[in-house]
């Protein structure tokens, strides 16, 4: 005869919200802060720069993921924030963040007018699983500004793998000038520019007829999209409005808001 | 830890008030939601208090606000580094909800329940004793939408994520059980002081 203890059943809310996290986080990884080296500057757009970085030890991270970033001044005083990870998976102990100069910001300042080559940070992470994308499913990418840096790096990590699952990216910007990675962007991308469009192009703000050739119809993968929203909380909200409008369930929207 | 070359900071503030790695976002007030911000009127809010208990119940709008009234004037702080000073919150002390239900002695955790499916896990001791609300006024208007209006939960010794919105319940158990983001890496109580932002902290 044995015992048998019955483990406590997990609470599951009466309510939908599915969103669980994609995949199990480590702690060991973001518990300590590393050296990051800056190995290179490269300028996006007139407000955005992408900054990379040696990071040896860099424990590997999905597309999609954050990490924490600190900068500490001689008396010890420390800033730091949350960054999304620009670039794809590349085991080579490498990662790049794109920042925006945030107007009397003290971190995104420090890189966009101080930061050289050589320079060292402190970083932890990768951090949070809620918002990786590992590539195991069709994924349906909306951002604006430089919400696209992490869904950058899940179409860094879909080309990069040569992924056959569908992938596609709606990004808002301003204008062309402001539109971060702009040559980068192939057929899996469909810009929307706000203010000023290219001849021919007319600007205006995300809508229902950009998410319609997606989520209706032949452009509507089997098993449906897993959709990744990342920007303003304004833009947030008005493009979660409208993917809910077009049919996307509301469990399969991960949001990631600026703040 | 190294130095950064180059870097001065914003002009040092000695705000008593602010946890360790923490800066004064002012008038901002972030939303963060990971969700998308659910469509909830009063009329369909309501919210319950079960499991260990000696009498499970649920109120609705009109119910909750014959509870006493109570408020929260003082800081909140987001794991993301922002504090918010001097906000001001109205609704009801959690602790008029747990005296109506009868906690059993055995209640030692809770899991805090939104409208929309979130969770997030609490000790009971963090709910009790004043430092708990239901709260549905900020500012003297309502609570809006996406900072979890009708009514959320509010805990502002705690990281502001535990202070779940669209607050929908909380079941009392007597063990710790992990919520979303407890689940997705961040720390199991989240005490600001103490710097407990991720699992291990």
């Amino acid at each position: 005869m044995t015992d048998t203890f019955a483990a406590p059943a997990a609470f599951t809310p009466p309510t939908r919200f599915a969103v669980p996290g994609r995949i199990a986080v480590s702690n060991r990884s973001a518990a300590v802060w590393q050296t990051a080296t800056l190995t290179e500057i490269r300028r996006e757009t007139p407000q955005a720069a992408t900054f990379r970085f040696a990071v040896p030890a860099w424990a590997g991270h999905l597309p999609g993921q954050h990490l924490m970033l600190r900068l500490i001044a001689q008396d010890g005083y420390t800033a730091q924030r949350h960054y999304s990870i620009a670039s794809a998976p590349d085991d080579d102990g490498h990662i790049e963040l794109t920042l925006d100069h945030v107007a009397g910001g003290e971190v995104s300042g420090w890189f966009h007018t101080e930061a050289k080559p050589g320079d060292r940070v402190e970083v932890r992470g990768p951090l949070s699983g809620f918002f990786a994308w590992p590539g195991d499913r069709p994924a349906l990418l909306v951002g604006a500004g430089s919400g696209v840096v992490p869904l950058m790096s899940m179409v860094r990590h879909h080309r990069a793998r040569g992924l056959d699952v569908p992938l596609r990216l709606l990004v808002s910007a301003r204008g062309p000038e402001e539109l971060i990675y702009a040559r980068e962007y192939g057929a899996e991308t469909t810009p929307v520019f706000t203010r000023s469009a290219p001849r021919g192009v007319p600007a205006g703000r995300l809508a229902a007829a950009h998410l319609a050739p997606v989520l209706a119809g032949s452009g509507l993968p089997p098993g449906g999209w897993e959709a990744y929203v990342c920007g303003s909380n304004a833009f947030a909200e008005h493009a979660s409005r409208l993917l809910v409008a077009a049919g996307q369930p509301v469990d399969r929207i991960r949001i990631e808001r600026f703040g | 830890m190294n130095v950064t070359r180059g870097f001065t900071g914003r002009p040092r503030v000695h705000h008593p008030g602010l946890p360790p790695g923490q800066y004064d976002a002012g008038d901002d007030w972030p939303v963060l939601s990971a969700e998308v911000t659910p469509d909830l009127t009063p009329a369909d809010w309501t919210f319950r208090v079960d499991g260990l208990v000696g009498e499970p119940r649920t109120w609705d709008w009109d119910e909750a606000h014959t509870l006493p009234e109570s408020r929260y004037e003082g800081d909140i702080h987001c794991v993301t580094s922002w504090s918010k000073f001097g906000v001001r919150f109205g609704g009801v002390s959690l602790d008029a909800f747990l005296a109506a239900v009868r906690p059993d002695a055995a209640a030692t955790h809770a899991v805090a329940y939104s409208h929309t499916g979130y969770t997030t896990n609490l000790p009971l001791a963090d709910l009790t004793g004043g430092r708990a609300w239901i709260a549905w006024e900020y500012d003297g208007r309502p609570l809006t939408p996406e900072h979890g209006g009708p009514a959320r939960l509010l805990v502002p010794h705690l990281y502001f994520w535990k202070s779940a919105k669209w607050i929908a319940g909380l079941r009392l158990l007597d063990h710790d059980e992990p919520g979303f983001w407890e689940q997705n890496g961040y720390h199991e109580r989240g005490n600001p002081w103490e710097e407990q932002r991720y699992s291990g902290d």
